[in-house]
């Protein structure tokens, strides 16, 4: 039981890492046709930002709890930096946005290499966080429970603004038909905006749970956005649901690989994985079917 | 459907958009001739400037700086095709690179150790024992034809079956970015067959000659810097064919192309597989000259600066990429010495600049400027 | 107009059903396209005309049969039905903008060469080109860039590059939309003059430019066949005639 135990749940930790990550990608993509590989240095500031959080505040309990909504506006007003003074001149370019924001990447994380050190710093979890609970003999540890609890809260809290909220009636209107929503009075821009804002800050959160399991690092943007990437690819582009799935098996998978043979072999085999995934259904996982020449 | 690109550069050899030219149907044959061969020409001056001038002009040191950066443009020159005429933005060449790379590696490692003897490497890290795949390399003449054989192959089987499911713009370009992080990954954790994070170096002898005596290094700029130059020519070739105008009408209206009676997926899969062999051949020459080929010549970070040449370049031109990418190794080996942290914000500063405000390049620059004086020209003459 | 019947270039449709998510656009529908006459598919807006032609040329997937040259229209990719000599037009014309009108039929014509001849480049025209530059009127603009044709003239350019493919069966969608009355005139007296040997297949709303050209007409209605026979045939038809209500009844006035 524990043989299947334990990567089950880790791999199920990991999706929710990747879940995060991979949200502000797909988010963007869906509607405004851009890709932003800086958000891994999203998740980067999130975790530096808990890093920050904790030399504020010493109670290790209570910086983690500010250091969520702290992450969020940080990584958030980064990614509307960014959106305001590049990537708004590049809507439905995706690969142009995609070598911008491998620019921007690249800058970001010699930024942090230069600010914080090379090394990278750790990040020390609270008590309550430092234990583990008995799963059928398996000793899963909190800080994962914690970053499912944390990934799961994002999902409930972003599906609830898209369907209850007005600014998410607005965000669902500017995906469906962004010409229709525009003469409908909706600021297609501001929604635009205010998703860059979104995404990035949740990619932001994503680097708390980052930074309770292994700390900072200024390359660790580089080790989750192909992943955070293929969890895009496979789930299908602005799938919401598509996303959760493929986040959730991508982790398990992963988890299971690395289970089996080594952490780097893992990679190789995923990356192989998600090819032939697409071989069997290149448009992933969830699409909408569309009548005509594109 | 209509398929209209208004900043995507000409097709080479096909009518202008400028209003005068349009005017009079027939253009002179002058004009017509340095259409076609003025590209050549430059062609001829960056052969004469790498090989007649350098040589004789560069230190030994610098000379040898130089041979790298022939080995990167030789990659760029592929990109060229892939991504300025193909549409295909390949993040991933820094594989074929290192399959290119590593096979020259491996035999001169064998080279290096003797007959029948193993890699210095292999006993420091493994038990002696050599892997039975790398024997085949110890013969040069194998070694020369896995050079092109193994990206061809590699190439051919992963393009075949990502772009036959349509596979295209950005995915496509994630999923090549993701093959260099595989690949980089897998040599790193092979130590015992591959080096692993060193790579492979200290070689003494390329194919019988003596890698420390000064002529036989410049003979082995010479070859890098030949085999730029041919494979330009043969790239201008390609431009100026019907599979060339296929290629770009592929880029610009690709289902368009399926009601001509093509499947777009053959033609860019044979563009694909051409820039995997120059790449592979510019990794190949990079190792005499370099004198190591490791992981980070081949991961995402080294294919991405492959790709910075050829945009700053101006990947849709002809020269573009291989004079980008030559700019681009001048400024990574020479001024990252200088300024080792802010060459970095340099690198990305350049993604940034050249795709806010010359996505198609420096040389897109030239055609631009012909317009506006062309403008200028005809409203004068108007307004007289 | 009617030129001898080739035996096997024609095209036999049978139950085409193409289904969207659970929405039926066309439902069993039955329909032979014969060569030597012009055939028009016609009917209301969302009545599925173009995703009849859609499904014929690999664009839509449907089920059922459409039989050409012994083959199944409906199991084969897009461009092997082009080489099957099937070809189409777009409501928009695709042509190559930038290249000459000259060059688009040149690259159209490209399909029966074979593949190391791509290395070369273009040396002479085919005389099949030139041919082609005649029957379709645009000798004259040969070196002119497509993109500053006149919208007809474009969709000319594009029946030329299907006749230098040397299509047996033409699919044009809408092809008079938008043009003047001259254009139409001139678009109608080249639909005769290529009809001879071949199938060609008109999908049009203008009735005046039915009424006429077409030789045959097919009428569909919601995803099915409503009725076929000629021009007066249908305009006869009740069925027709409660389906286009006002349209029909100011043509049986006049004819």
């Amino acid at each position: 039981m524990d043989a299947l135990t334990t990567p089950f749940l880790t791999g199920t930790a990991i999706g929710a890492i990747l879940f995060l990550a991979a949200l502000g990608l797909t988010l963007t993509f869906g509607q405004m046709g851009v890709i932003n590989m800086a958000n891994g240095e999203f998740l980067m500031a999130g975790a530096y930002a808990t890093y920050l959080t904790q030399q504020v505040i010493s109670s290790t309990g209570l910086s983690i709890l500010v250091a969520i909504p702290v992450a969020f506006l940080i990584a958030g007003l980064l990614g509307l930096l960014l959106e305001v003074s590049i990537i708004q001149w590049m809507y439905r370019r995706p690969l142009d946005t995609l070598l911008v924001t491998v620019g921007v990447s690249m800058v970001l994380q010699q930024l942090a290499r230069d600010v914080f050190g090379a090394q990278g710093d750790p990040v020390r979890p609270p008590s309550w966080m430092r234990g583990s609970i008995d799963v059928f003999g398996y000793h899963w540890p909190h800080r994962q429970l914690f970053t499912i609890v944390l990934a799961v809260t994002a999902l409930a809290a972003l599906t609830a603004l898209l369907k209850r909220s007005a600014f998410g009636r607005r965000i669902r209107a500017t995906v469906q038909n962004r010409d229709l929503a525009e003469t409908m009075g909706v600021s297609t821009r501001s929604v635009d905006r205010l998703t860059f804002f979104l995404g990035s800050g949740l990619a932001g959160v994503g680097g708390v749970a980052i930074a309770l399991i292994s700390g900072t690092n200024p390359t660790l943007g580089a080790t989750y956005i192909i992943p955070a990437f293929l969890v895009v690819v496979a789930g299908g582009v602005g799938q919401l649901k598509g996303t959760v799935i493929a986040a959730w098996t991508v982790g398990v998978v992963t988890a299971f690989l690395t289970d089996w043979t080594s952490g780097s072999m893992a990679q190789v085999l995923t990356f192989a994985a998600v090819v032939v995934f697409l071989q069997i259904r290149p448009q992933g996982l969830f699409t909408v079917r569309t009548r005509g020449l594109a | 459907m209509s398929i209209t690109t208004s900043d995507a550069p000409e097709v080479h050899g096909a009518e202008p958009a400028a209003p005068e030219a349009a005017l009079s149907p027939k253009r002179s044959f002058r004009s017509d001739l340095v259409r076609t061969y003025g590209p050549l020409l430059g062609i001829g001056v960056l052969a004469l400037l790498l090989l007649v001038w350098a040589p004789g002009s560069l230190s030994p040191f610098r000379l040898g700086n130089l041979g790298k950066y022939c080995c990167w443009a030789l990659a760029a020159v592929g990109i060229g095709l892939a991504w300025g005429r193909g549409g295909m933005l390949v993040m991933g060449q820094g594989v074929f690179f290192g399959l290119g790379g590593y096979a020259m590696a491996m035999h001169m490692k064998l080279e290096a150790a003797g007959p029948g003897k193993v890699p210095d490497f292999m006993q420091l890290y493994g038990n002696g024992t050599m892997p039975s795949w790398w024997e085949p390399f110890r013969s040069g003449p194998f070694t020369l034809f896995a050079i092109i054989a193994l990206p061809a192959v590699v190439s051919f089987v992963l393009g075949y079956a990502i772009l036959k499911r349509r596979v295209k713009g950005a995915y496509f370009a994630i999923l090549t970015q993701a093959l260099a992080v595989a690949f980089s990954t897998l040599l790193i954790a092979t130590i015992k067959q591959t080096g692993g994070f060193n790579g492979l170096n200290t070689f003494t002898k390329f194919f019988g000659q003596n890698l420390y005596d000064p002529a036989v290094k410049k003979n082995i700029y010479m070859i890098a810097a030949g085999l730029l130059i041919v494979c330009l020519v043969i790239v201008w070739q390609l431009y100026r064919s019907r599979y060339g105008e296929l290629l770009v009408a592929t880029r610009d209206a690709e289902e368009r192309i399926r009601f001509l009676g093509y499947d777009p997926a053959n033609i860019k899969l044979a563009a694909f597989v051409v820039a995997a062999i120059m790449a592979s051949i510019g990794g190949a020459m990079f190792v005499p000259i370099a004198g190591i080929i490791s992981p980070s010549n081949v991961d995402a970070t080294a294919s991405i600066m492959l790709i910075a040449g050829v945009a700053l370049g101006g990947r849709a031109s002809l020269l573009g990429p291989a004079v980008g990418a030559i700019v681009v190794g001048y400024g990574q080996t020479t001024l990252s010495e200088q300024f080792p942290t802010q060459w970095i914000y340099f690198q990305g500063g350049l993604f940034i600049v050249v795709l806010l405000f010359l996505p198609f390049g420096i040389t897109s620059l030239l055609p631009k400027l012909k317009e506006l004086a062309s403008r200028r020209r005809i409203t004068g003459e108007s307004a007289a | 107009m009617s030129g001898p019947l080739v035996s096997h270039d024609y095209v036999e449709v049978r139950d085409l059903t193409v289904d969207f998510d659970g929405f039926k656009a066309i439902q069993g529908v039955d329909v032979t396209f014969l060569p030597g006459r012009l055939h028009f598919l016609i009917g209301p807006n969302g009545a599925g005309k173009t995703t009849l032609v859609d499904a014929l040329t690999g664009l839509s997937r449907g089920t059922g049969s459409a039989e050409f040259r012994r083959k199944d229209l409906l199991g084969m990719k897009a461009h092997e039905i082009v080489h099957l000599g099937v070809g189409r037009t777009f409501q928009t014309a695709s042509v190559f903008e930038k290249s000459s009108v000259l060059q688009n039929l040149d690259i159209a014509a490209g399909m029966h060469r074979k593949a190391l001849g791509l290395l070369l480049p273009r040396r002479t025209v085919p005389e099949r080109v030139e041919q082609v530059l005649e029957t379709i009127g645009l000798a004259a603009l040969a070196h002119r860039p497509a993109g500053i044709l006149a919208h007809g003239q474009k969709q000319w350019l594009e029946i030329g590059m299907l006749l230098v493919q040397d299509a047996r069966v033409m699919f044009l969608d809408e092809t008079v939309a938008g043009m003047s009355a001259d254009e139409r005139e001139g678009t109608g007296e080249l639909l005769r003059r290529i009809a001879g040997e071949r199938t060609i297949v008109v999908i049009e709303h203008d009735m005046d430019f039915m009424r006429s050209y077409a030789d045959f007409v097919t009428v569909m209605h919601a995803g099915k066949v409503l009725a076929e026979g000629t021009v007066s045939e249908i305009q006869a038809e009740p069925r027709v005639q409660e389906v286009y209500l006002g349209t029909v009844a100011e043509v049986g006035s006049n004819g």
